[in-house]
């Protein structure tokens, strides 16, 4: 697989007037990585991959593609291809023609373009669909269709618009191995931009999550989940349950913060928080629905919350409780199912338990809302 | 409940005539004239069948040419029309939202202008561009067809670009920017884009500029210079009188738009129909398939019913001969003069010898002892009070057609072929 052709912003913004777009953004992408933007909408992702595809200029800031910079060249000059939100296939061009509409302008003649749009047509499973009419076909296959017409023209970035949201669950849990899978295939740097946090943790090599124009952090999935970086990020991506306090005592990765109606927390502090927090500022705890059980671990420090089911929900795979802690404080514990009969009714008293390494502590920060 | 249902139902129906009766009667009736063969237009009495005015029309040089002119003037006019209504569209989708609205009131100016106004200001504004270039009085921009073109196109651009705005509402500028991003120049994505996707609208302009620029007097009549239009031609023929010529005219320009109509419109049911039943979108825009065209499609039905006569009454026409039948119609008509001049010729006898044995006598009918039943004939003769008691019954009274209930007196052929002296002697005793 070759080396691929990355992508670097460099201090980028964005202005629309007074309002900023985009705020800042410093972005490494390395070639042929699966790389994401992901945040609520709204929040400036989709004017970078304008900026990146060429489609406006950024008000300050660098935009390098294989290392030179991009300003002054229009989207038909770049080596990017995007793929729009509503796909936009050229609705009075049959399919094969849409394909190869990227030789068309090139010059390349008839034949040749039938073939390569018939080659790309099998690689998504199209074969033989080339003489159709966009509208002819399901969105699934529009979605392959626009894939192909993209990758047809070769680029060294192919830009996705959260280009799934228009489909069905189960369309889009396929499309996304298959997105996966052809993006291994051709090797090309892929730049994802989405609003669902499922698409981006399954899909993605890196992920950029975003806030109102700021990127707030940049890692891999598993450590977006598990080390987020902001309060933002800890709410955005996953479920979590969300004690606000200050800090009592702090020790390079431990801190324990004094929550407003439920006691004492000790949690970890991921590593990219760990100079924030100080003593007596203003903290958030976040646990995991999954990381709180009713069972105590061997684990030595394990915490311990006092709390009343309110009511339950069995979901086939485990259950989620959902309970009032102390001033009804609201908690959500997630539960797997092995099998046993217990079942968690409204009104009884639990003691729940947790690892205070799965447990962050971050400093006091923007939730994302609801 | 049931009778005011009813009720409504008669009175829409009597509406719906009414409207209908409004609307296509005067088309109806002028087309019977110009079959009729009467040398003033008119619908009754009918005469003989004749397709004579066609051939009339044919051969009358200034109509063909002003069709001619028309035709030069519409096309150039599309063609200017239909390229600056596309270029005001497209600024207009692209110009600054805070300049929309006054460069749309710009645009669309022309329309609201009386058409007299643009044609003066047209012919004034490139007589000063002429002087200014210092060029001679019978330079190219006195030329009546570049003048026509010029001034029609001022406001027929506006119509064209209300064409293509509407259809540029349509359009998601996505497209264009896909096409960008596939390495299309700007120009290639217009053209393989965007134009592809005006298509229709260009169309649908270049008609609508058409029949605006055929139709257009107003703004014709102060810059035809040397080329009279169609419409110049019909409107400078009127003040001499006008003949069926005219009907004829109007009766082909009326077959064509029928013809056209129904055309467009199996077109469209053809489309929708196979869409309905699920055809690939793509086997609708293929060839002319003639079986199946008719099934649920009335509009098809209508345009076939439509061809074949069409094409039967111009077959019709080329050995159909109307001269025996319009010799049968004289020579009754001689025959119905001669009658009515014998009887005139018998009254007069009569009279003059009434005269003789009476003396004068003005009310030929106050001294008459037996009073004669009144002639049959309506209006035949009945303001000559001595016909009521010279004419004969059963012997006397004019052979009158059935399908002139006037008996001929305003028959134009009949002016002609009555002596003076006969006519004369007809109203005066």
């Amino acid at each position: 697989m070759s080396e691929g052709v990355g992508v670097d912003l460099q201090d980028v913004w964005i202005k629309f007037g007074e309002f900023v777009a985009v705020r800042q953004a410093n972005v490494n992408i390395k070639g042929g990585e699966f790389f994401s933007f992901l945040g609520p909408s709204g929040c400036g992702k989709t004017t970078i991959l304008r900026a990146v595809s060429g489609f406006l200029e950024p008000s300050d800031g660098k935009i390098l593609i294989g290392g030179n910079d991009m300003a002054g060249f229009g989207p038909n000059e770049r080596p990017t291809a995007l793929i729009f939100q509503n796909l936009a296939l050229f609705p009075l061009m049959k399919v094969w023609e849409n394909i190869a509409f990227s030789l068309e302008v090139k010059g390349a003649s008839a034949s040749e373009r039938r073939k390569r749009a018939d080659e790309l047509l099998d690689m998504i499973a199209l074969t033989g669909q080339g003489d159709k009419l966009p509208s002819e076909l399901s969105g699934g296959q529009r979605q392959r269709v626009a894939i192909a017409r993209a990758l047809c023209a070769e680029p060294d970035v192919l830009l996705l618009d959260e280009p799934l949201s228009a489909l069905d669950l189960k369309l889009r849990q396929h499309m996304r191995t298959e997105l996966r899978e052809i993006q291994k295939r051709v090797g090309i740097t892929f730049i994802y931009i989405t609003h669902d946090q499922g698409e981006a943790l399954t899909m993605s090599d890196s992920v950029a999550v975003m806030k109102a124009g700021i990127i707030d952090q940049i890692a891999d999935g598993k450590s977006i989940y598990d080390d987020p970086a902001t309060a933002f990020v800890a709410s955005f991506v996953g479920e979590n349950n969300v004690f606000r306090g200050t800090v009592k005592k702090v020790t390079k990765d431990m801190a324990v913060i004094s929550t407003n109606r439920t006691g004492d927390l000790r949690a970890r502090i991921p590593a990219s928080a760990q100079t924030k927090l100080s003593l007596g500022d203003q903290a958030m705890l976040f646990i995991r629905p999954e990381a709180l059980d009713v069972t105590e671990s061997k684990n030595k420090s394990d915490t311990r919350i006092k709390a009343k089911v309110h009511h339950s929900e069995f979901e086939g795979q485990g259950y989620n409780v959902f309970l009032e802690g102390s001033e009804g404080k609201e908690i959500k514990m997630s539960l797997t199912n092995r099998g046993e009969t217990r079942m968690y009714d409204s009104g009884m008293e639990l003691t729940l338990h947790y690892d205070a390494n799965q447990a962050v502590a971050l400093p006091a920060g923007e939730l994302a809302s609801e | 409940m049931k009778t005011d249902s009813l009720l409504i139902r008669i009175g829409l129906a009597f509406y719906l005539l009414l409207f209908f009766t409004y609307l296509l009667g005067p088309l109806v009736l002028m087309s019977i004239t110009a079959f009729n063969s009467p040398s003033f237009p008119q619908a009754t009495p009918w005469e003989v069948l004749t397709f004579e005015w066609f051939r009339v029309l044919y051969n009358d040089a200034r109509i063909i040419n002003g069709i001619k002119n028309s035709f030069i003037v519409g096309f150039f006019t599309v063609i200017l029309s239909v390229i600056m209504g596309l270029a005001g569209a497209l600024m207009l989708t692209q110009i600054w939202p805070k300049m929309r609205a006054t460069f749309y009131t710009i645009i669309i100016a022309p329309i609201l202008i009386p058409g007299v106004v643009l044609g003066i200001s047209t012919l004034v504004f490139w007589d000063r561009i002429n002087v200014m270039l210092g060029l001679s009085n019978d330079s190219f921009l006195h030329n009546g067809i570049l003048l026509t073109v010029l001034g029609q196109s001022t406001f027929i651009a506006s119509y064209c670009m209300l064409v293509f705005v509407a259809r540029l509402q349509r359009y998601d500028t996505g497209l264009t920017e896909a096409a960008l991003d596939l390495g299309a120049t700007h120009t290639q994505a217009f053209r393989k884009i965007q134009l592809p996707f005006l298509a229709p609208a260009i169309g649908s302009a270049a008609v609508l500029a058409f029949l605006a620029s055929f139709e257009n007097y107003n703004t014709t009549t102060f810059t035809f210079g040397k080329y009279p239009t169609l419409t110049i031609e019909l409107a400078q023929k009127v003040r001499y009188g006008i003949n069926p010529s005219i009907s004829s005219l109007a009766f082909i320009i009326v077959v064509l738009t029928v013809f056209f109509a129904l055309a467009h419109e199996v077109r469209n049911r053809r489309a929708q129909l196979a869409i309905a039943n699920g055809a690939p979108v793509g086997a609708v825009s293929a060839g002319f398939k003639l079986p199946k065209v008719f099934a649920g499609n009335p509009a098809a039905i209508i345009l076939a019913l439509f061809v074949t006569v069409s094409i039967s009454l111009i077959a019709f026409a080329q050995f159909y001969d109307p001269e025996p039948a319009k010799a049968v119609l004289l020579k009754k008509k001689r025959a119905e003069q001669q009658k009515r001049i014998d009887a005139l010729q018998k009254r007069l006898k009569e009279k003059r010898l009434q005269k003789i044995f009476k003396g004068p006598d003005i009310f030929g009918d106050g001294s008459s002892k037996v009073p004669q039943p009144p002639s049959k004939t309506p209006f035949g003769n009945v303001f000559d009070p001595g016909n009521l008691n010279k004419v004969a019954p059963g012997k006397e009274k004019p052979a009158a057609k059935p399908a002139s209930p006037f008996g001929n007196v305003f028959d134009p052929g009949n002016l002609n072929k009555v002596a003076p002296e006969e006519k004369g002697k007809t109203t005066k005793p």
